[in-house]
């Protein structure tokens, strides 16, 4: 009954049920991105990158961006050796704690920094008597973006820590290194990929911070306004001042994945020996 | 080991796709003959009055349920000329709306003044900017937040600073405008600033002042206010032209109009 030529029909449904929902996402996703490359290439849009207002907007966007990403590694880096190596009560409860920001919506993320760093804030108000205030400062944006953006690179590198070799770090242990050789001669060499392709990640996701960024930081050319920022409201004044902005920041976005992938493909070919 | 399980799978598969496809488009008709939906493009500053205006005029007629997309008219305009499937588009001020009759986008090329709206400074509370006076906004060190020029409120806000350079010295609103901290989307946004203490002062539209009771506001004499028009239009695009003309007419009527003042705007059929 159930012979072989029975069977064929099922998987050339199979196929196409394979084939047909894979088309309509890569259409989804491809598309938009290609149409928005495609006009501003078509109406010759680049030159609106040249505008001060664009050009201080880039300007702010890449500084932020690698004085948040940089907060991330500092910080992060020895938050993912204690996650990755370190037995602790609550430990699962602190990982949530720290992947929460990326799921957030933005919104929430936006609010939630104003009511704890705000004038009128949980925390706010010791910096108001200290005579700091963060909102509305450049401060604000690098707040928001390392708040949005930090966990990713704590969570690529853990996961670097945690694939370096066992017995490579007993070796080191049992020639008597301790923690701090362990981590800085084994770990920061062996997840060294992991670590890089964090950091682009993060510095990816900080660029592009919008939501919590105008509600926490407002929008102020040269101050606050960066460049998703710029795009929003760009679209007020022009849509080609938008369209040019918006494909300036694909293309560095596309750079900066290509970079990761290089990264990652190299360490899985490491692996395979 | 794995024939039975094919011959099972296989029937159902076959029948079932094909029935699927009906569902869905059957599915797509049935909700075509749905009572209808009326979408209503309005000023970010109508958001309290319209939708109480919807209430009211679904109220009237249950097969009409009264969708509103609030947000900065040039907002709403973009949105717009993008293909926005809208209905009526209510602006806070001539500007978008032209653009768009220039366009042919407005039904017939009319719209039709509803409501005049004038401007306030809005402060906190506990007033951490220690502002009393209009001429305060220019001290140094002031927070002010206000609506980004684009906005049509942010645009009459400039040009109430720029009037009030006649009684207060001609560098009076460039000293006021260094004091901008941020731009903010919407004249509602600006508002929630001041709301959440973050901002020392705004300059908002009196009806918005009058949705945030809890707020201190300063008024700006006649003389060197600026009056808002907003009209109303149906657009050229609408699926519901009779719906839309409907509520056209009723925000004009009396009953309208009454909960427009109520929120705090002038209405032009008192």
């Amino acid at each position: 009954m159930a012979s072989p030529r029975k069977t064929t029909p099922f998987f050339k449904y199979a196929e196409w049920l394979f084939l047909a929902p894979s088309l309509l996402l890569i259409v989804l996703l491809a598309l938009p991105v290609f149409s928005l490359l495609w006009r501003a290439g078509m109406d010759g849009m680049f030159h609106f990158v040249t505008e001060p207002r664009a050009l201080s907007a880039l300007r702010l966007s890449l500084l932020t961006s690698s004085i948040s990403t940089l907060t991330a590694v500092i910080t992060g880096t020895p938050l993912a050796f204690v996650l990755a190596r370190g037995k602790f009560k609550n430990k699962t409860l602190l990982e949530l704690a720290i992947d929460l920001p990326v799921v957030l919506p933005p919104s929430v993320a936006g609010i939630a920094l104003l009511i704890a760093f705000g004038r009128q804030g949980l925390f706010g108000e010791w910096f108001g008597m200290l005579g700091i205030t963060i909102p509305f400062t450049t401060t604000a944006v690098i707040l928001a973006q390392t708040f949005v953006s930090a966990p990713l690179f704590v969570r690529s590198a853990r996961i670097g820590f945690a694939e370096v070799d066992p017995q490579i770090l007993e070796a080191a242990y049992v020639e008597g290194s301790n923690n701090w050789q362990v981590f800085r001669h084994i770990m920061i060499p062996l997840s060294g990929r992991a670590i890089l392709s964090g950091s682009i990640l993060t510095w990816t996701r900080a660029i592009g911070e919008f939501g919590a960024t105008i509600l926490f930081a407002g929008n102020l050319e040269g101050v606050t306004q960066t460049m998703p920022l710029a795009i929003y409201l760009g679209l007020e004044r022009s849509l080609g001042i938008a369209i040019a902005l918006s494909s300036l920041l694909v293309i560095v976005s596309i750079l900066l994945l290509l970079l990761t992938r290089r990264l990652e493909s190299h360490k899985e070919e490491t692996r395979d020996y | 080991m794995n024939r039975p399980r094919f011959c099972i799978i296989k029937p159902v598969k076959k029948i079932s796709l094909p029935f699927i496809f009906l569902a869905l488009l059957f599915g797509a008709c049935q909700s075509a003959s749905q009572p209808r939906t009326l979408t209503v493009y309005a000023a970010a500053s109508l958001t309290d009055a319209f939708t109480e205006i919807g209430a009211a005029f679904e109220a009237a007629d249950p097969n009409v349920t009264v969708a509103f997309n609030f947000g900065g008219s040039q907002n709403l305009r973009t949105q717009i000329e993008q293909g926005a499937p809208a209905d009526i588009f209510a602006s806070a001020n001539l500007k978008e709306m032209d653009a768009l009759i220039a366009q042919s986008l407005i039904a017939d090329g009319v719209s039709q003044i509803f409501l005049t709206n004038q401007l306030a400074v809005t402060l906190p509370q506990n007033n951490p900017g220690n502002i009393v006076s209009l001429e305060d906004l220019g001290k140094p060190g002031i927070k002010l937040v206000l609506a980004a020029e684009e906005v049509p409120a942010g645009k009459y806000a400039r040009q109430v600073l720029e009037n009030l350079n006649e009684q207060f010295g001609a560098d009076f609103s460039g000293r006021v405008l260094a004091n901008l901290v941020s731009n903010e989307d919407n004249i509602r946004q600006a508002l929630a600033k001041v709301q959440l203490g973050e901002a020392d002062a705004s300059i908002v539209y009196v009806s918005d002042a009058m949705t945030a009771p809890e707020l201190k506001a300063i008024e700006i004499p006649a003389g060197f206010n600026v009056t808002a028009e907003y009209p109303i239009a149906s657009l050229a695009n609408s699926t519901n032209a009779e719906t839309a003309q409907a509520f056209i007419d009723f925000v004009l009527s009396p009953e309208g109009q009454t909960i427009l003042e109520r929120w705090g705007f002038t209405p032009v059929n008192p």
